[in-house]
């Protein structure tokens, strides 16, 4: 049973402040061990159905499952990697990575044993011992990364975690996050503008229609193989066809959500 | 580090003209030396100090009563300011009651507490208390306020929760707060401890200046005040040395630390 459960299920869930409808009719279902990107135009409610999912906000309608279950409280099987990286600037590398153990009450030496092999895998190593404020842009995200990846949870959201990085620390990063999820399994929300990015990281990319009362307008399979390099598989024929299918879709809702904001 | 050379030197620049002026105009008798004694004789005072063991003595029970209060008023302000800060209910409660008490000019307390608790040590002490307390207590609860927002959601994504949250979080954001009151409260405590024995004591140093006050030694006043001068100087940069030990993670400002 639990085993055909999708990871995350969202059925026609809407979330209102006030009189402001946020998003409303989202249906969405994210697989164990799947990729799903989300994109939309700016103020589509995508970070809102982040929060739902997480348990911080709480839908004003509708349904949210977490493998089958139906969710109650904050959600203790996400990761949630946020845009701006959340280190604590007075911890090192490691402890910053060792933080989550910590947190769950396991004792430093151990969490920091734990931690040491999770520096490496996102090729830290060298600067365990450094202070975030003596990282560079990428290293802060690798950290993140294994900071929120140590505690193995089973579902990760992101957030348009690599919108402030530089373009080739940017790619350098997705294929990094791809290396890692294919290693680990887990199921992926991943938050973007950057219609580019979800295509080249997900199995499937969900749009959203412009906000208010945003929603999901359609979901595109990617049948581009894996593992796939981002800076390369940009260049298959493939790849621009999906690209134009989705845009077509995309367009007119960006324009929509430009034409609000004059 | 030619820069730092020449301020240097010209710091000693000042010091020595004002003092030479100052030793000039009492030997030509332009300011009379019984009020504004040489420099040479306040020298010749301090140094006359530093060879018997009574200045020691003094300087010891200064030292203690400002080393006390310090410890307690910082800890109780600390305590405090964590509270109010973490509990937006206790804050708004209690804050008319910390601006008002705050109001008071505490060196009025000194002699209320003299009552209360005798001409000893305990007297100085709860001065102290009261003058480092305030600036421990709001350098902490602003310190508990200005968590990073992004850093305190990150931890809670991580399931940090209550006294962990506090330890890992909270208190290292509120630590450069409060060690920059440290600095400020040092000078306030040795105030208080001196204020405290000025206004009836049997020892330390704000003990030494009232005695020589009332025998119209003004040598001995000025000896007073140079000496506890160097003593609030040795605190402070005792003080930063903790400085520098607590704070590793902080980019460094002066020499380009990269």
């Amino acid at each position: 049973m639990l085993q055909d459960a999708a990871a995350i299920r969202l059925t026609g869930v809407a979330v209102r402040f006030g009189n402001y409808t946020a998003v409303q009719d989202v249906d969405i279902a994210v697989r164990a061990g799947e990729f799903v990107g989300l994109v939309g135009p700016t103020g589509c409610g995508k970070s809102t159905l982040l929060n739902v999912i997480t348990g911080l906000a709480h839908p004003s309608a509708g349904l949210v499952e977490i493998f089958g279950r139906r969710l109650a409280g904050t959600n203790d099987k996400v990761g949630y990697m946020l845009q701006q990286d959340g280190l604590l600037p007075w911890k090192t590398t490691l402890d910053n990575v060792a933080m989550g153990l910590i947190f769950q009450g396991m004792k430093p030496r151990q969490a920091r044993d734990r931690a040491r092999p999770w520096l490496e895998r996102v090729g830290l190593a060298r600067f365990a011992d450094r202070y975030p404020h003596q990282l560079s842009g990428g290293m802060k995200k690798r950290a993140a990364l294994a900071q929120m990846l140590i505690l193995s949870p089973p579902i990760v959201l992101m957030d348009e975690p690599f919108s402030a990085l530089d373009l080739q620390t940017r790619h350098l990063m997705q294929n990094e996050l791809l290396r890692l999820w294919q290693a680990q399994g887990m199921a992926v929300l991943f938050i973007t503008h950057d219609l580019q990015e979800a295509i080249t990281l997900s199995d499937s990319v969900v749009v959203m229609s412009a906000g208010p009362a945003g929603r999901p307008l359609a979901r595109f399979p990617v049948e581009l193989a894996r593992p796939r390099d981002v800076t390369e598989v940009v260049l298959t024929e493939q790849y621009r066809r999906i690209y134009g299918e989705i845009w077509n879709v995309l367009r007119d809702e960006v324009r929509r959500s430009h034409a609000r904001q004059d | 580090m030619r820069v730092r050379i020449s301020v240097r030197l010209t710091r000693y620049a000042v010091l020595l003209g004002a003092l030479g002026l100052w030793e000039l105009g009492g030997r030509t008798g332009a300011i009379d030396p019984f009020f504004f004694p040489l420099p040479s004789s306040i020298v010749a005072q301090v140094a006359e100090w530093a060879a018997t063991p009574r200045i020691y003595g003094d300087l010891a029970i200064t030292l203690t009563e400002t080393a006390l209060g310090f410890v307690a008023g910082t800890a109780l302000g600390v305590m405090l300011g964590l509270w109010l800060g973490l509990s937006p209910f206790a804050s708004q409660v209690l804050e008319p009651f910390i601006k008002a008490f705050n109001a008071i000019p505490r060196i009025v307390l000194a002699p209320i507490f003299a009552l209360w608790f005798g001409l000893g040590l305990a007297s100085k002490v709860a001065i102290v208390v009261t003058l480092v307390f305030f600036m421990a207590f709001f350098n902490t609860y602003q310190g508990v306020r200005d968590v990073n927002p992004v850093v305190l959601a990150n931890a809670k994504l991580l399931r940090a929760r209550g006294g962990l949250l506090l330890r890992h979080v909270y208190l290292p954001s509120a630590a450069q707060w409060i060690l920059s009151s440290l600095r400020a409260s040092i000078g306030f405590a040795v105030t208080g401890a001196v204020v405290g024995e000025y206004l009836g004591s049997a020892a330390g140093i704000g003990h030494v200046i009232a005695q020589a006050e009332g025998s119209f030694d003004a040598v001995g006043v000025f000896a007073g005040l140079a000496v506890l001068g160097i003593f609030v100087l040795l605190l402070d940069a005792g003080i930063s040395v903790v400085e520098r030990r607590v704070i590793v993670w902080r980019p460094q400002q002066e020499h380009g630390g990269r």
